[in-house]
């Protein structure tokens, strides 16, 4: 009998190429997403050393990170911004790689992108230059982010040099309340488990909860796997994945895909396959989630309560808590619903998708924006998610609201465009992380769903989604 | 990659957990299209009162006083000393190359992110993983009057701490040989890798016949 694999060991075993005596193997990886921040150096790399990407055909290209969201037609304002997307440019017409360029109705976050086009399927490896490549593992992928040495490394030669990560599974049992949904399950996970809890492995999510979320939600998910440590999420694929790809315009075709579906099938976990570690969570248990620090892990149920430094045992973690809650002006014992916010934020490669809109507009629906929320922004996550919230008439429903109505970008998740936040404004944001400046130095930013988003934009400051 | 060779150097002690690569170089940086320039950069909204923008001379810029970067007992500093899950966050490779710029070259905590230990090795920095009890130890020592000296020997496996520290004792450094192996030689991968092409291309004939929509 042959020990039972996880479906980790079956995609890490179809595509070791070999393995030394040190335990390092060269892994074949088959698809790379590129996006202008993190490869100039890399092409350079390989001008430099007169090198030519290996298979053209694995790569796919799109700026996302410094895109405007306004007055598209007008280019980019920023000089340096602007040169970045025209290196990006310049780099695929040179090596022939594939490019959703700014004005390609398909541009977008390379995480929405990927997947909606079909480039992203079971069983593959993929890698960008994104930490947030790990989103691909919803489709039962092995994705990760990498850094730029080794972006040029897989343009070089296909494959990367990497060790077997430990895994763990982590079971999301039953169902999910009424108002709780993906997000505030990773919310909570990495509550659970930490910043640091998933350091060295890969992820495996499974469970009731998590088979019964849509390929939106697994996205959602698998994205934040790296807020918990880990730099692959991956989720057992099933029909629900098979039918997201059939059909898109990258996706096998005919008696290939229906080839490929059944090869896909064979890739779960079997029953009995071992981890390094099993953490199980009662889906019941999960409430709307609200980060109240500058790490993800700062993370409570919404009708909690900011925490006190003076409770936490471990002075490195009560020097952390002291200095988050300076950073973000809070004050012990303070209902996480009575803090108010500036401004908020719906997008991003965690919640920019078509559900994600879908769920903050039938929040906002007849209702209007508070006064005291300066700017609602939403941000859809490509230019086809775009065009089909616009086909359902959501934008009107943001616009009649008072919320504003962007272009597709990464925008101010990282604030690398003109979209950020001003010295202590406060945001309720749909993005993945609340570190110090992320969304613009000085800024405090608050991780929610798109649900509780739209509802802090309603209410001018944080509301339990259930209750509205 | 330079080859990483024995030094000595001062210990700059940042007392802080989940560092992550935001804070090591913002955003605004990496709009660049260089490898080089990231050292003035580094940590810039800890280190500096005003906001930074890319191209801009540093010089005159007003220091936080209260940064430990900016504390003239650590001026030349080239280990770092940090706590838990340093590195965390975004894959920017950015900030290696930001913390090489300024001159560190050995970064010492309890635990680093996974995607950032990857980048610094690739970067020539080494990072040691040391016990919390050690690293408390460490904080003290380099929190003192006298700067915390460290003698790096990346080829004996050992760090040995300098004059006035010597009860402290030699500390062991656990790296993965593979990685040890590319720092001493400052080996470039690609070359590596490469060297295995026939391997590669067997894998890729052997692939394409069982997954051939992966080829399509």
């Amino acid at each position: 009998m042959t020990t039972p694999k996880t479906i980790y060991d079956k995609i890490w075993d179809a595509h070791a190429v070999r393995t030394d005596e040190h335990g390092t193997t060269l892994l074949y990886i088959d698809r790379q997403l590129v996006h202008e921040v993190t490869s100039p150096q890399a092409f350079e790399g390989l001008r430099l050393a007169g090198r030519k990407p290996r298979r053209v055909e694995a790569n796919l290209a799109v700026p996302d990170h410094n895109v405007p969201t306004a007055d598209r037609h007008l280019g980019i304002a920023d000089p340096v911004s602007r040169l970045q997307v025209e290196t990006l440019q310049d780099n695929c017409r040179e090596f022939g790689i594939t490019l959703f360029d700014m004005d390609d109705r398909r541009q977008g976050i390379v995480h929405v992108v990927g997947p909606e086009e079909g480039f992203t399927q079971p069983g593959m490896t993929i890698v960008c230059g994104d930490s947030h490549t790990s989103t691909h593992g919803a489709f039962g992928a092995l994705a990760f982010g990498i850094g730029t040495s080794e972006v040029e490394h897989v343009l070089a030669t296909q494959c990367l040099l990497q060790k077997k990560a430990k895994s763990m599974l982590v079971s999301i049992d039953g169902e999910l309340g009424r108002g709780v949904t993906a997000k505030d399950i990773v919310l909570a996970v990495i509550g659970e488990i930490g910043t640091a809890g998933g350091t060295g492995h890969v992820i495996e999510f499974a469970g009731e909860a998590i088979r019964a979320l849509s390929m939106e939600g697994r996205m959602t998910v698998c994205n934040m796997t790296i807020e918990a440590g880990a730099r692959a999420g991956l989720i057992g694929i099933d029909d629900t994945t098979i039918e997201y790809v059939r059909g898109r315009p990258f996706a096998p075709k005919g008696e290939l895909f229906e080839q490929a579906a059944a090869y896909w099938r064979g890739l779960n976990s079997d029953p009995g396959a071992q981890y390094d570690r099993v953490v199980r969570i009662d889906a019941a248990s999960i409430r709307p989630q609200v980060t109240w620090g500058t790490s993800p892990e700062m993370v409570l149920p919404v009708d909690g309560v900011v925490p006190d430094p003076n409770d936490a045992t471990d002075p490195v973690k009560a020097g952390g808590i002291r200095q988050a809650l300076a950073y973000m002006g809070l004050t012990p014992g303070t209902p996480l619903t009575d803090i108010a916010v500036d401004k908020v934020f719906i997008g991003s490669c965690t919640n920019g998708r078509i559900e994600d809109l879908r769920a903050a507009a039938e929040v906002a629906r007849g209702r209007r924006k508070a006064d005291s929320v300066a700017l609602a922004l939403v941000v859809p996550g490509s230019g086809l998610v775009k065009e089909q919230a616009e086909a359902e008439g959501l934008d009107r429903i943001f616009t009649e609201a008072g919320f504003e109505w962007r272009e597709p970008g990464c925008s101010m998740c990282l604030a690398m465009n003109a979209d950020r936040l001003a010295p202590g404004e406060r945001c309720a944001s749909t993005s993945n992380r609340n570190f110090e400046g992320r969304q613009g130095q000085g800024g405090r930013t608050h991780l929610v769903s798109p649900a509780m988003a739209a509802a802090a934009a309603i209410h001018g400051h944080f509301v339990d989604v259930r209750e509205v | 990659m330079q080859p990483f060779e024995n030094f000595r150097g001062i210990v700059l002690p940042l007392d802080r957990a989940n560092v992550d690569t935001d804070a090591i170089i913002p955003k605004q940086f990496l709009k660049s299209i260089k490898r080089t320039g990231f050292g003035p950069n580094l940590f810039d909204e800890w280190r500096y009162l005003d906001h930074g923008e890319p191209g801009q001379d540093c010089a005159g810029r007003p220091l936080n006083p209260d940064f430990v970067l900016n504390d003239p007992r650590y001026k030349g500093a080239t280990i770092l000393l940090a706590r838990d899950n340093f590195g965390c966050g975004s894959s920017r490779e950015h900030a290696p190359w930001a913390l090489a710029d300024y001159g560190f070259r050995v970064l010492i905590a309890p635990s680093f992110a996974d995607i950032f230990h990857q980048n610094a090795i690739k970067n020539g920095l080494l990072p040691v993983v040391l016990d919390k009890a050690l690293i408390d130890r460490l904080f003290e020592l380099a929190g003192g009057d006298q700067p915390l000296e460290l003698e790096v020997d990346l080829h004996g496996l050992k760090l040995h701490p300098g004059h006035g520290h010597e009860p402290l004792g030699p500390i062991d450094i656990d790296i993965d040989p593979f990685h040890r192996h590319c720092l001493i030689h400052g080996l470039d991968d690609i070359g590596l890798t490469l060297q295995h092409e026939d391997a590669i291309a067997a894998y890729e004939q052997r692939r394409r016949a069982e997954a051939p929509w992966l080829f399509s």
